[in-house]
């Protein structure tokens, strides 16, 4: 856990410097131990653990669908996002034999798209706006959150529950939608659009900003590979991969989902892959979530009678199923906010996970740590760290 | 620019290397029809170079490392060894492989792959931290979740839960966990202070 706190591995006039584990920046309790040579880092170890929940050891303890809670604690700022992960994984599994096939709903299965995107939302709200203030804009920060609000508000009419929803379960969604639910979903897509112009005009068009993000902490394409850089991190430095796209799951493939990539954005100073790069691809992909929940919208089918109903149902029969899955394992990948989401899952055949292991954009995402801080300012630290939108839970797990 | 099947990605291996310093790589299949690649620990850090380096198979992107333990699981012939898992992905042809290397459980030692890809060393610090294999080569070869002076490795199917750390008990008077031993019991087998 510790990195190497001995004075002596200090060369000639350095200083060590703790960031966190308790600093406003690092979203969370996640230690830097920053060595500086002047005001430019020499070498920056990050220190991981101190929010371990060992939620992975908790996955062989419980039974299958009993981790869905769990799983909204892996990471809380796309909670829903997090279940649709787990749920898809274990819906692969039981569907990679045909005795224990599973088909969820159509209407499930448009619900989930809007939940995610709606979470996807409210989490690159969360990222963009702590980005602006941990950079000194306050203001905007408040507007994220203000429009993050209403986002939770849906989906506490939806399933009571404003943070860790538990909604997305094996099979389908946990309740149906209200018959209000696509008509106050538009409302308030309608005003957030209208609201985002301002959120851009305050913040991503300011030229301080601009100029304390561009070109600073540039990762290459195959730096972002190498690295296990996943989601906007990846698509910052210029790499057109998103699961949704390129390896669908769900109906995201009848939905063409647009992918927006790092293009030097910020004009003459940016890079493609610097920190303004990754702010602004989180930004178009607000837009293009956008436009998937209302394209869900469009494709929901009217609510059927029974639950398990093939069209209109919200929720297959599975406990059949869970009490026997199929003896193996299966890799399951969704797109997170946070990037690849995915679960390993390993069943022995009876009803509780022999192994169940999520590999988060988070963690490995801290792997090139040292290798972008290296070089820069001490005061640019925090842009980078904001720029990776980092969710510590997601990292210690 | 084509996806090859598993099939045509160990064809394509079996091919890179010249015959004499082929390593005993094995296809296999998981229970439920998941093809996966066994590899031989030694070869590890060749055949991942290759993998990498490749131009028609092109796995510059590891995925995920994980691992788990074979103790309990119900696999025939039974096995007690600690499974280590590579997902290798191509983003420019678009194909997946799973590795496998099975380390023995006691002296396990894998080589690490984080000179192949860096993020490796995030991936092996997590399985040396959680399933107590080490991995030759590593640059920082630490615990990364739980605290440098915690006994046992949490994920191991024998694993035996501590009473207390550092003198905080886990649990109250009389308590117990329901079916496992806890390290301090009489019955309890000793355990090796490091992972």
């Amino acid at each position: 856990m510790s990195p190497d706190l001995a004075i002596e591995t200090l060369g000639g006039e350095r200083m060590r410097l703790n960031m966190g584990p308790h600093h406003p920046a690092t979203h969370g309790v996640l230690r830097l131990v920053v060595d500086t040579d002047g005001e430019v880092v020499a070498n920056c170890a990050p220190d991981h653990g101190y929010l371990h929940r060992a939620i992975e050891k908790i996955g062989e303890c419980v039974e299958w669908p009993m981790f869905v809670p769990y799983t909204d604690r892996v990471d809380y700022v796309c909670a829903m996002n997090a279940n649709l992960a787990y749920c898809v994984a274990v819906e692969k599994l039981l569907n990679s034999d045909p005795a224990t096939k599973v088909i969820v709903p159509m209407r499930a299965e448009c619900i989930r798209v809007i939940v995610a995107e709606l979470n996807r939302i409210s989490s690159h709200l969360v990222a963009v706006g702590a980005m602006a203030m941990d950079l000194g804009g306050y203001t905007p920060f408040l507007h994220a959150i203000a429009q993050r609000e209403g986002v939770n508000d849906i989906f506490e009419k939806l399933c009571g529950q404003r943070l860790t929803y538990n909604y997305i379960t094996i099979g389908g969604v946990g309740f149906d939608l209200h018959a209000n639910a696509a008509a106050e979903t538009e409302a308030f897509l309608a005003q957030f659009e209208k609201e985002m112009i301002r959120f851009n005009q305050l913040i991503t068009t300011n030229t301080i900003f601009q100029n304390r993000c561009a070109g600073v902490a540039v990762i290459s394409a195959a730096d972002a590979v190498a690295y296990g850089l996943v989601g906007p991190n990846l698509r910052g430095s210029g790499v057109d991969w998103d699961i949704r796209r390129d390896e669908p799951y769900g109906i995201y493939g009848q939905l063409g989902v647009r992918v927006p990539v790092g293009q030097a954005y910020a004009g003459r100073a940016g890079r493609v892959g610097d920190c303004y790069d990754r702010f602004v691809v989180r930004l178009l992909e607000i837009n293009e979530s956008v436009r998937l929940v209302r394209a869900a919208v469009q494709l929901l089918p009217p609510p059927a009678e029974k639950a398990n109903d093939p069209l209109g149902g919200f929720q297959a029969d599975v406990a059949k199923q869970l009490r026997k899955p199929p003896k193996g394992e299966i890799r399951a990948r969704t797109e997170a906010p946070r990037g690849e989401m995915g679960y390993v899952i390993v069943s022995d055949g009876t009803k509780v996970p022999y192994r169940v292991r999520v590999r988060t954009g988070s963690f490995t995402v801290c792997s090139i740590f040292n290798t972008v801080m290296k070089g820069i300012f001490l005061a640019d630290v925090v842009t980078v760290i904001g720029s990776f939108d980092i969710v510590v839970p997601e990292i210690d797990r | 620019m084509s996806a090859l099947a598993f099939a045509d990605i160990v064809e394509r291996l079996r091919a890179v290397f010249p015959a004499a310093t082929l390593p005993a790589i094995e296809t296999k299949t998981s229970d439920n029809g998941q093809p996966w690649l066994l590899v031989p620990a030694n070869d590890i850090v060749r055949v991942a170079t290759v993998l990498r380096d490749d131009p028609v198979l092109g796995f510059a992107a590891l995925c995920d490392l994980t691992g788990w333990d074979l103790l309990k699981y119900p696999a025939n012939p039974p096995s007690t060894d600690i499974a280590i898992v590579y997902y290798l992905h191509s983003l420019i042809h678009r194909h997946h492989l799973t590795l496998k290397v099975l380390a023995p459980r006691d002296t396990g030692t894998v080589p690490s792959v984080s000179s192949v890809w860096p993020v490796a060393n995030y991936f092996e610090r997590e399985v040396f931290d959680l399933l107590g294999v080490h991995f030759a080569g590593h640059p920082n070869l630490k615990r990364i979740m739980m605290p440098d002076d915690w006994i046992g490795s949490p994920l191991r199917k024998d694993y035996i839960y501590p009473a207390s750390y550092n003198g905080i008990a886990h649990l109250r008077d009389g308590q117990k966990f329901e079916d496992a031993p806890t390290r301090g019991d009489a019955a309890a087998p000793a355990q090796a202070a490091k992972p």
